[in-house]
């Protein structure tokens, strides 16, 4: 297998643009173009354009195309209307989760999951071994969309002047085919920021274009470029999880405090899906011992928890942080962590973060760090 | 980027001013502010610590990671930058002049410092 990574179709323009590069999940990706921090601020105060092309979208499509999902996923997709989309989980037999994903029906028989990067390839195999027996056709469509993101208060309007579709009735988790500088686009009104914005699935050959003409018409609203960096700053305060951090196949949606994404009561397949019988044990835990919980915590210092690092209290280990960052809106660092129920509440006293050996003092507060004023 | 003629190098690196009455004013490049990212946390060695050449003598806390500051040479901190604690970007948007971190008396230095040429070529392969 080759180990050379993958380029996107906006490889060249991310290097006309002097951004750092960097490897993520076998993608060459742009991880910021100049400072994060700029640009993190620019998606919660203008707009950001992002290049999100390495995400894994796979078609499915057939009569019985929606029993398939019901079945092969946690989700109850039989009540996603046309044109809107779920966020909803793929999980293992045992309730492990495999993937957090979005489904967008496109038509009455049409499907697109979008699955992340890293787990692309995971999902397919899932799906396409799932499928047995039921009358529909999953299709890897990964090498037919490039995905590109425009996001922040000012991407509405700056969409509006390059399409033909119609945003003010485009709901937040919806998604439409109109068009976009000229060429056809699924326009989703989705993002992983916290804030309104769009995610556009084109051509790849269309890509360089729709980036271009998105420059320009943002241009006098502050619109930049941003990279995975900031990707990650915002939706860590926006409390959205991360697969590999927040969610790993060690973890049900109910262990990840996300148990309201299962649906027990399905109408297809008599109810049946996979991971049905582990994931029922899993809520009766989750609600009569719950094993830790996950938490917000704020540093009142300014050194940076990362994954990985214990939680403590009472000189005790009582929970690992997940995910952690500076945060430019809060100006302090903040962090994800799955703590004892027993430290769960927020103001919970007495709760730190070991930093390389320094006990360093920490808030434990409600998710999510920020909310965007609608 | 340009790395000031007037300075030295270390491979880890650090910049080192001319030495004025056996003190030397410590920095790290533009390079490796670029490299780290934002800087949003400075841990500096105290005035009066002896810093050894080639340790780690302190932390440098960027959004994504956090490095080892190390000393590009042996001697006594007579100075540490307060105004970097307080404003850790100024190691990014002045690498070479308000960003500077800590000043050594020194007593020993590594023969392996860098000139600017030799820096630039080291850091471009």
């Amino acid at each position: 297998m080759s180990t050379a990574p993958r380029l996107t179709a906006l490889d060249a323009l991310h290097r006309s643009l002097g951004a750092t590069m960097t490897d993520f999940a076998g993608w060459d990706m742009p991880l910021r173009y100049g400072s994060e921090r700029d640009e993190h601020n620019a998606v919660r105060t203008r707009a950001g354009l992002f290049d999100l092309s390495h995400m894994g979208e796979i078609t499915v499509t057939g009569p019985q195309a929606v029993d398939l999902l019901d079945y092969a996923l946690v989700g109850n997709i039989s009540t996603v209307g046309n044109g809107r989309a779920r966020y909803t989980m793929i999980c293992q037999e045992d309730g492990g989760i495999l993937d957090d994903l979005i489904v967008y029906r496109l038509g009455e028989t049409e499907y697109m999951v979008v699955a992340n990067a890293s787990n692309a390839q995971v999902v397919l195999d899932a799906l396409t071994e799932r499928s047995r027996g039921f009358d529909a056709e999953v299709r890897d469509d990964r090498d037919a969309y490039a995905l590109i993101a425009v996001q922040g208060p000012e991407s509405p309007g700056i969409l509006k002047s390059l399409t033909d579709a119609d945003l003010d009735g485009l709901k937040y988790y919806a998604g439409l085919p109109g068009t976009v500088a000229g060429v056809p686009a699924l326009i989703a009104r989705t993002g992983y920021t916290g804030e309104d914005g769009f995610e556009l699935f084109l051509k790849p050959e269309h890509a360089e274009g729709v980036w271009r003409a998105l420059t320009e018409a943002g241009a006098g609203v502050g619109l930049i470029p941003c990279g995975l960096s900031c990707r990650d700053t915002l939706r860590l305060e926006a409390g959205m999880p991360l697969y590999g951090h927040e969610l790993t196949t060690a973890l049900t949606p109910f262990d990840a405090g996300l148990g309201r994404v299962v649906k027990f009561e399905k109408t297809t397949n008599e109810g049946r899906f996979v991971g049905r019988e582990a994931l029922e044990k899993a809520a009766e835990r989750a609600e009569t011992a719950p094993p830790r919980k996950l938490v917000g915590l704020v540093a009142e210092g300014r050194r940076v928890p990362r994954a990985g690092m214990s939680v403590v209290a009472n000189g005790e280990v009582i929970g690992e942080i997940t995910s952690g960052a500076p945060s430019p809106t809060l100006g302090k660092p903040i962090a994800m962590a799955y703590v004892d129920a027993a430290f769960a509440a927020p103001g919970t006293e007495g709760v730190g973060v070991d930093i390389r050996g320094t006990h360093e003092p920490y808030e434990v507060v409600a998710l999510p760090f920020y909310k965007r004023q609608k | 980027m340009s790395n000031p003629q007037q300075l030295r190098y270390s491979k880890e690196h650090e910049w080192l001013s001319a030495v004025e009455d056996g003190v030397a004013t410590i920095g790290i490049t533009e390079h490796a502010a670029n490299a780290l990212g934002d800087v949003v946390f400075v841990q500096l060695p105290e005035v009066g610590e002896t810093v050894t050449a080639g340790e780690s003598c302190g932390e440098l806390e960027s959004t994504k990671s956090v490095s080892d500051l190390y000393a590009p040479v042996t001697g006594e901190v007579v100075a540490a930058n307060q105004d970097v604690v307080d404003d850790p970007s100024l190691v990014n948007s002045a690498p070479f002049e308000g960003g500077w971190l800590f000043k050594v008396r020194i007593e020993a230095e590594p023969e392996d410092l860098l000139s600017a040429d030799e820096y630039t070529a080291f850091t471009a392969g």
